[in-house]
């Protein structure tokens, strides 16, 4: 753990907030603009491993392990996000033949 | 003795209780002999008791139970038998008897034959409990009872919607009436602290003569009377309770229920003594009924609107004795017209019937061949209530006349007067229906026959009776005191100071006074009687449709524009609160509680169009504003 933490340490801070910030925009980005429910789902992903990155940087700046675990527990629900939201799209493209998300605004008021 | 006076109020409620449960599955003669025997029984009973109390018996009281005590006045259910009671007792249960008989005949063929009895025994309980109550809160129970019975009977025939309107009429028209009655027994309760006749007599004295407490009492309890025995300005239900089947026409707007505001106002005669301004108040409203009443009776054509008319008329010459404080004669002139006015009655319900429903005079003429046993009582009803010298009508009149010329000569011219009327009427009734040429249809004249006898045996009774019942109480000039039977029977429930009133008035007038006033009457009578006939079968005078008539026959027949006055003033105004109420319900709450549905519906509409069902868009919300949060929080910092 101790060499890991020098390790990150000798990046600066700023690196890892702008690296997870950019990220974190093009998850954005890729949800509002794409279509395709695969790729959102992906840059929901994305959107999260960017959280987890910040985490796990500001974790081990402060030399408490706490964040790190939160990584992993977000990284469990991503995975059972994941399988959910795989599971829906499967069934999605069951009944359309299409994975595009403009076709289901079928909960409009 | 007790029980036997339960047994009276119990038998009546017997029947209502039996025919009104059982009657629909039970045969009609059944039904009719049930209601008829009750009613019989009671009568039988009370002449029984009526053997066993003689004018100096006092009041028996008969206590079913203590009903309630409030501040100290114990109320009991309990039944006060004395001479006056008794006498009513006999009245209702005795002619009561007759009506039904007469009633299983002339309903015979009416679908709703067992209500009609359940109907009529319920009426006479309620009346027995009106007249037998030993207090004035039983009193009022009868009072409400016989108001109930009498707005169900008018609307008998409930199918029709002017018999219905008649009905509320008559109902609502008693109910200002019974507001009145209300108050004064509340006035009486609150100053004697008792509710009972007996109490209520001895504490009485208290009262100042004519003191405003006592004018409150007697007044109030008058307008009850006014209602209930149809005076002005409360007396427009009567005729048009009419409505009714006749046989209710004879037992209640003529010989029973009417007349229960003089058996008030007799009954509370040690109130009414002290009262010299409200007995002279009486004395006109009398006046004014007995005279609008005749005049409109002069030109009615439905047979039994001239009968209401007349009743009402005469139930003015009872108030009218009232009011002159003749108290026995008021009584007297009661039970007289209870005979002749029931005769009259089932007489023209016995014309209707022959004539197939018909109670238009302009379609009946000729009838006394066709109808022997009617025609022949129904002259006896007529001669009765015209003034026949030595027949019931003119001998109770008679002494009612005596006693308003002892007040003031005036109000005998008056008298004199109204009693012409009635002679008038009377025999234009009476010649237009029997006499002449028949004017109805080909139909009817094929269809009329007599009644059967279960209605013409109370028929003739009852012209038996209108004939001799006058001598209970013959005049002093005909019967030299020793006749005047009801007037020592009557003694002991008049006060002493009512009793000296009226003998000190009488004393006034001289035998020679007495024998001119009842020459004029008799002679009168003959007059007029000659007079009519001349008009209506010599000349053969007809009528003719109420629009026809033109100066005073019209003002007659349009019965004084009154009802159309009611109308306007009160009928009117409250339909106008009533639309006034309903506008402002409409337009204004109405409207409040539609804007706040309304509003949240319209912006619910609004609102849901931000749900587009496009997920992107969501995000973009969502972003852009996290986004704007995010700012605003940064540069607030």
């Amino acid at each position: 753990m101790g060499e890991v933490n020098t390790f990150i340490q000798s990046v600066p801070l700023n690196y890892f907030v702008i690296l997870a910030t950019v990220l974190f925009c093009l998850g954005v980005l890729g949800v509002l603009l794409r279509k395709n429910a695969i790729i959102i789902l992906g840059c929901v992903e994305l959107m999260l491993n960017s959280v987890n990155l910040l985490l796990a940087a500001f974790s081990s700046y402060m030399g408490d392990g706490n964040g790190q675990i939160l990584v992993f527990f977000i990284m469990v629900v991503a995975a059972a996000e994941v399988a959910v939201g795989l599971a829906i799209i499967a069934m999605m493209y069951r009944n359309t033949k299409s994975v595009d998300v403009s076709i289901f605004n079928k909960l409009r008021g | 003795m007790e029980n036997l006076i339960f047994a009276i109020v119990l038998l009546p409620l017997f029947g209502f209780l039996i025919n009104g449960l059982f009657g629909k599955s039970m045969p009609k003669n059944v039904v009719g002999g049930i209601a008829t025997l009750v009613v019989f029984a009671a009568f039988c009973i009370a002449t029984f008791l009526f053997i066993n109390f003689d004018k100096t018996s006092q009041p028996i009281i008969a206590k079913a139970f203590e009903w309630f005590r409030v501040n100290g006045i114990q109320v009991n259910f309990s039944f006060q038998i004395d001479q006056l009671s008794l006498m009513m007792v006999m009245i209702i249960t005795g002619i009561g008897s007759l009506i039904h008989l007469y009633s299983i005949g002339y309903m015979h063929h009416d679908k709703g034959f067992y209500r009609f009895f359940a109907y009529l025994n319920l009426f006479v309980f309620m009346m027995l409990l009106l007249v037998m109550g030993s207090n004035y809160i039983i009193l009022f129970i009868g009072w409400e009872g016989v108001g109930l019975c009498s707005y169900l009977l008018i609307g008998f025939w409930f199918k029709n919607k002017e018999y219905g309107k008649a009905a509320r009429k008559a109902f609502i028209m008693n109910r200002i009436g019974d507001l009145g009655l209300l108050m004064g027994v509340f006035m009486i309760a609150y100053h004697t602290n008792a509710f009972d006749y007996i109490s209520v007599a001895q504490n009485a004295s208290k009262f100042e003569v004519d003191g405003s407490i006592i004018i409150f009492i007697c007044a109030a309890l008058f307008i009850g009377a006014t209602g209930k025995s149809a005076q002005v300005p409360l007396y427009t239900w009567l005729p048009d309770a009419m409505a009714g089947p006749t046989p209710v026409s004879a037992l209640i707007h003529a010989a029973t229920m009417v007349t229960a505001g003089v058996y008030l106002v007799v009954r509370s005669n040690f109130l009414y003594v002290l009262a010299p301004t409200v007995l002279d108040g009486i004395l006109f409203v009398g006046l004014l009924t007995a005279l609008v009443a005749a005049f409109y009776a002069m030109r009615q054509n439905d047979i039994k609107k001239v009968l209401a008319y007349s009743t009402v008329s005469q139930l003015g010459f009872m108030v009218i004795a009232l009011g002159v404080g003749a108290y026995t004669a008021a009584m007297f002139h009661l039970m007289t017209h209870a005979f002749f006015k029931a005769l009259l009655f089932l007489g023209s319900g016995s014309v209707i019937h022959a004539m197939g429903g018909e109670q238009d005079m302009r379609f009946m003429g000729g009838l006394k061949d066709k109808i022997k046993i009617t025609h022949i009582t129904f002259l006896i009803g007529t001669f009765a209530i015209a003034g026949m010298p030595l027949f019931s009508g003119m001998i109770s009149k008679d002494e009612i006349l005596v006693a308003a010329w002892a007040k003031n000569p005036i109000f005998w011219v008056v008298l004199f007067i109204i009693s012409a009327m009635t002679a008038t009427y009377m025999f234009r009734l009476y010649y237009l229906t029997f006499h002449g040429k028949f004017r109805g249809s080909k139909e009817q004249e094929h269809h009329l026959h007599e009644s059967p006898l279960n209605m013409t045996l109370p028929l003739m009774i009852l012209a038996v009776l209108s004939v001799i019942g006058g001598f209970i109480n013959l005049p002093h000039i005909i019967g030299h005191g020793h006749y005047s039977k009801l007037q020592e029977w009557l003694s002991p429930i008049l006060t002493e100071s009512a009793k000296g009133q009226l003998e000190a008035n009488l004393k006034g007038i001289s035998v020679t006074t007495e024998y001119i006033l009842i020459t004029i009457t008799v002679a009168m009578f003959f007059a007029v009687w000659l007079i009519v006939k001349n008009i209506y079968v010599n000349k053969g005078k007809l009528p003719v449709a109420e629009e026809s008539y033109t100066g005073w026959e019209k003002l007659s027949a349009k019965k004084l524009y009154v009802d159309e006055l009611y109308n306007a003033l009160f009928v009117r105004t409250v339909e106008g609160l009533g639309r006034g109420g309903k506008m402002f319900d409409t337009n204004v709450l109405d409207k409040v509680v539609d804007f706040v549905g309304e509003g949240a519906e319209e912006s619910g509409k609004s609102m849901k169009k931000l749900q587009n069902g496009n997920v992107e868009n969501y995000v973009l919300v969502m972003s852009v504003a996290i986004g704007i949060i995010l700012i605003v929080n940064f540069l607030l910092q």
